[in-house]
């Protein structure tokens, strides 16, 4: 069991600034997040793009945006529980809350603080009817471990980077057969990454199906046939053992959705006085939450981040005075 | 009016829906859905990187080309109509866009 003082869902910028403000306090953060990588969107969507709200710098990367949180985050030494996403919440006899991981991951705090952002990044899922049937029994939305492809039939289905890389690496000796299904007869991604699979599928390793898509799963109790929809030649069945769409990432509110918060609109309510919820011990910040006025800003979720932890102070430590300190007289002392 | 015109947006239900758009406010489609509360998402704030704003276009107004971001996006995205589809986000608001009709598209799961 992983305890600590501050629990933070989502490791995005508010999430990462919400640990500097709580240092400052002496109050420790631990942070989980779906992602492999903290950052949040940020890291996730675009690090790649320039952000040019952010108080004094008048155009700073996402991704350097993380890299600097990261850094000024570092003395106070956050735990990370990384690649899990949080699915139930249980009161501890003592008061604090028990958090789950969809991987059984346990963490104990007095205090959460949810800075889900958008929420949970889950695949995007094709609109073919019956597929949830064949999730997990043929069908795949993430290759984890690509020996489970060994000597077996497998249609992928995207025009994106990974459908060209794993179609490639399938194809490459692991599974017995491989076809790619993509929309158009171009291919986005890296240049090399797409004259790999050309190049495989002028060597006949790989069944290249362009301007078509999977429009239908057949099978009984596991996937047998795709019906794919081709532009011209119409509708031709594909027998496969799997079938993995690979569609990019979407973002969900997900698990945190049931656990008896005030929710409009996807986003949770809070009070603008503390960004608590209607869950005593149970903060939102960032853009997870919504009161009005709200602005789905960085800005604003340090903002919120700031307040939040002033709160959780005083519940953590209700008998322990505090006033607001400056770090230009103080400086930082990590732990 | 200066500055102002005037789009037509089909719901998902069906419903036209005359909207008021401002040339002068660097707004483009999806925001000008957002700004009349029609449910369009725009995930990714407008940038071609979720396709959460997806339309169809339904009137022959005269539109910018795609950019490649915008082709790689809706390659992804579903309920894709070739003529048809477009991101709302790239459609900026511009005086040409007078008397535009789009029709948002499905929201997949």
């Amino acid at each position: 069991m992983i305890e600590t003082d501050i629990l933070i869902i989502g490791a995005g910028p508010t999430g990462l600034f919400t640990v500097f403000e709580a240092g400052l306090l002496k109050l420790k953060c631990h942070l989980i997040d779906s992602l492999p990588q903290a950052g949040g969107q940020c890291s996730e969507i675009y690090p790649k793009k320039p952000i040019y709200d952010i108080p004094a710098y008048p155009d700073i990367l996402a991704g350097e945006l993380t890299d600097k949180l990261m850094e000024q985050i570092a003395p106070f030494k956050p735990g990370f529980t990384l690649g899990e996403s949080a699915v139930t919440v249980d009161k501890h006899e003592d008061g604090s809350f028990i958090v789950t991981t969809n991987r059984g991951t346990k963490h104990k705090a007095p205090i959460v603080a949810i800075a889900g952002g958008l929420g949970v990044f889950e695949p995007r899922k094709p609109p073919v009817e019956n597929l949830s049937n064949f999730e997990d029994k043929g069908v795949e939305y993430i290759i984890k471990d690509p020996e489970f492809y060994r000597g077996k039939d497998v249609v992928i289905s995207g025009g994106g980077d990974s459908a060209l890389d794993w179609a490639y690496f399938l194809a490459n000796g692991v599974a017995n057969k491989v076809s790619l299904v993509h929309r158009r007869n171009s291919f986005r991604g890296h240049l090399d990454s797409v004259q790999k699979v050309m190049d495989m599928a002028d060597n006949g390793k790989l069944n290249l199906i362009t301007e078509a898509e999977v429009v239908g799963v057949k099978g009984e109790d596991n996937l047998k046939e795709l019906v794919i929809k081709h532009k011209t030649q119409g509708e031709i069945l594909v027998t496969t053992d799997h079938w993995i769409p690979l569609f990019g990432l979407s973002p969900k509110l997900g698990p945190i959705a049931d656990w008896g918060l005030n929710i409009s609109k996807n986003s949770i309510e809070v009070d603008t006085f503390d960004y608590s919820t209607n869950i005593e011990g149970m903060y939102a910040i960032g853009d997870v939450n919504t009161y009005p006025g709200k602005l789905k800003l960085i800005l604003c979720g340090f903002h919120e981040a700031t307040l939040m932890v002033q709160s959780a102070f005083a519940r953590i430590h209700p008998d322990k005075k505090n006033v607001l300190k400056y770090t230009t007289v103080n400086g930082v002392s990590g732990f | 009016m200066d500055n102002i015109i005037k789009v037509t947006v089909i719901d998902r239900e069906g419903i036209a829906h005359e909207l008021e758009a401002p040339t002068d406010m660097s707004m483009n489609m999806m925001e000008v859905c957002k700004s009349y509360e029609l449910s369009v998402e725009g995930t990714c704030g407008g940038m071609a990187m979720c396709a959460s704003c997806h339309m169809y276009i339904e009137s022959d107004t005269l539109l910018p080309l795609k950019s490649n971001d915008e082709e790689d996006m809706l390659d992804e995205a579903f309920f894709v109509d070739d003529e048809k589809s477009r991101l709302g986000c790239q459609l900026h608001i511009t005086p040409e866009l007078d008397n535009l009709v789009v029709k948002l598209a499905p929201v997949g799961e």
